[in-house]
């Protein structure tokens, strides 16, 4: 059977990594080029990277960057951050990106992910949201979380894998940053509406946080994290033998 | 030196780096002479079978695969380029392959039961075959090694030529081979050291199988 992924996720700002991150044995711990080999070295399934620059200088450093992990990291790399078009799509994926994830610009032009899974497949893209509660109703939140859209996030991850997504990260804008665990009834709400794999994110705090997600929520298919993983709170080779000791299908290296 | 078949369908970047990366010299080439000259071939290819088969025959590239794999040069097909060494696929009507390996692609739908998801897409661990085991591109794999998935069609081949499957609700040819032709439906570019440690054993592969 499959194993379920344990993805850290990466922001980078003008080529460096943001937020601070404390690694033993890392020259440089603000080089997504480094970072991204401990990582893989470490046992991620999978490494997310987020352009959050906004400067065309800016993107050009992230493009180097990414060509430069991908000419050294050999597993699956992820790139969200400044979709915005079908262009934005090949950038990246020229870089050696597998997968690209969008948000806000599937949001401003809903015929991006129907045009991108045309030209280079559903496995391709990704569809992330970031979705709160409002009014007992789940809402799609725009601008890194900034903006309520009014959309409702159910019937807009089915609606993203009618049009070709081949994948969905949720981001709970509710537990994110709590580390009380991740948002196990939005998740499921997720689930049980699409049938492409759901990765979950927002609210990890801990080891156990994964284990429930994965034994509660059989169908979720990764976890993500990030601040977790970076201030060293959670050590992946020790995340993954607890997960495989508790039953849940892993890539142990 | 390892040929990479560019016949414009995807992105070759990642497999020329894993190339790189295991100390061998791989070049993307359009090139017939170039591919003749080479020692070993690879033949990737992702997106619909159609298209690619198409574009193969377009490049008129399949004949410089179909020279190299009888005059017994090696030969790795990835992901697609392993489903096109197969007789045909299914995969939006029916299409030719290069027939070099006995089988059909078939849609994964219809190989398993409901409620497991299609695409078959992460990490999923090795089951050798009596063949996969006697051949040498997995001389340096362990029974469930992981390795990575991205697809909806399988590829089904008669036993002898299955050397390796992965269990979704049923058994999934992850590898196919005769003598010298071989195929992986997974990415061993994407496939952490396991995916590179195949690769290293493609290069030591020896010219006949």
């Amino acid at each position: 059977m499959i194993a379920k992924r344990i993805i850290p996720c990466l922001d980078v700002k003008n080529g460096r990594v943001v937020k601070g991150v404390n690694f033993k044995g890392l020259a440089d711990v603000n080089d997504p080029v480094e970072l991204a080999a401990f990582y893989s070295a470490s046992g991620a399934d999978e490494l997310v990277f987020y352009d959050i620059t906004a400067s065309a200088e800016g993107r050009a450093l992230f493009t180097g960057v990414l060509t430069k992990v991908a000419a050294t990291v050999f597993i699956p790399l992820t790139v969200g951050g400044g979709i915005n078009t079908v262009e934005d799509f090949d950038r990246v994926l020229k870089c050696g990106a597998d997968k690209v994830s969008v948000n806000s610009g599937a949001i401003r032009d809903p015929g991006l992910i129907a045009a991108a899974a045309r030209r280079y497949g559903d496995q391709c893209v990704v569809l992330s949201v970031d979705a709160k509660r409002v009014d007992g109703r789940y809402h799609v939140f725009a601008k890194g979380g900034r903006e309520d859209t009014g959309l409702d996030a159910i019937d807009w991850v089915r609606k993203g894998v009618a049009d070709g997504a081949g994948e969905i990260v949720l981001n709970s804008i509710d537990t994110d940053g709590v580390k009380q665990g991740f948002d196990l009834e939005m998740l499921s709400a997720v689930c049980d509406a699409v049938d492409v794999p759901v990765i979950a994110s927002g609210g990890a705090g801990g080891v156990q946080d994964f284990v429930t997600l994965f034994k509660t929520l059989p169908k979720v298919d990764a976890g993500l994290a990030a601040s977790i993983f970076h201030f060293g709170e959670v050590a992946i080779p020790d995340l993954k033998q607890a997960l495989a000791a508790a039953g849940v299908p892993m890539r142990l290296i | 030196m390892v040929a990479i078949v560019d016949y414009g369908v995807g992105n070759l970047f990642s497999l020329r780096s894993s190339f790189a990366a295991i100390g061998q010299q791989a070049v993307a080439t359009a090139d017939p002479d170039l591919l003749a000259k080479a020692d070993r071939l690879v033949l990737p290819g992702v997106g619909a079978f159609g298209d690619a088969a198409a574009a193969l025959r377009q490049s008129g590239l399949d004949k410089a695969v179909l020279k190299a794999a009888e005059g017994g040069k090696p030969l790795l097909g990835i992901c697609l380029g392993m489903q096109l060494l197969l007789e045909k696929s299914f995969e939006y009507g029916e299409h030719k392959g290069l027939g070099l390996i006995p089988g059909e692609v078939r849609p994964i739908r219809q190989a398993i039961p409901e409620g497991l998801k299609v695409p078959h897409i992460g990490w999923n661990a090795l089951a050798l075959t009596r063949e996969g085991r006697a051949c040498g591109l997995f001389k340096n794999t362990k029974e469930g090694d992981r390795v990575y998935f991205v697809h909806s069609y399988w590829a089904a081949s008669p036993a002898p030529y299955v050397l390796a499957a992965a269990e979704y609700g049923a058994p999934l040819t992850a590898a196919v081979g005769r003598g010298n032709v071989l195929g992986v439906q997974f990415h061993p570019e994407k496939s952490g050291s396991v995916g590179l440690a195949i690769l290293r054993a493609f290069c030591e592969t020896e010219v006949g199988g």
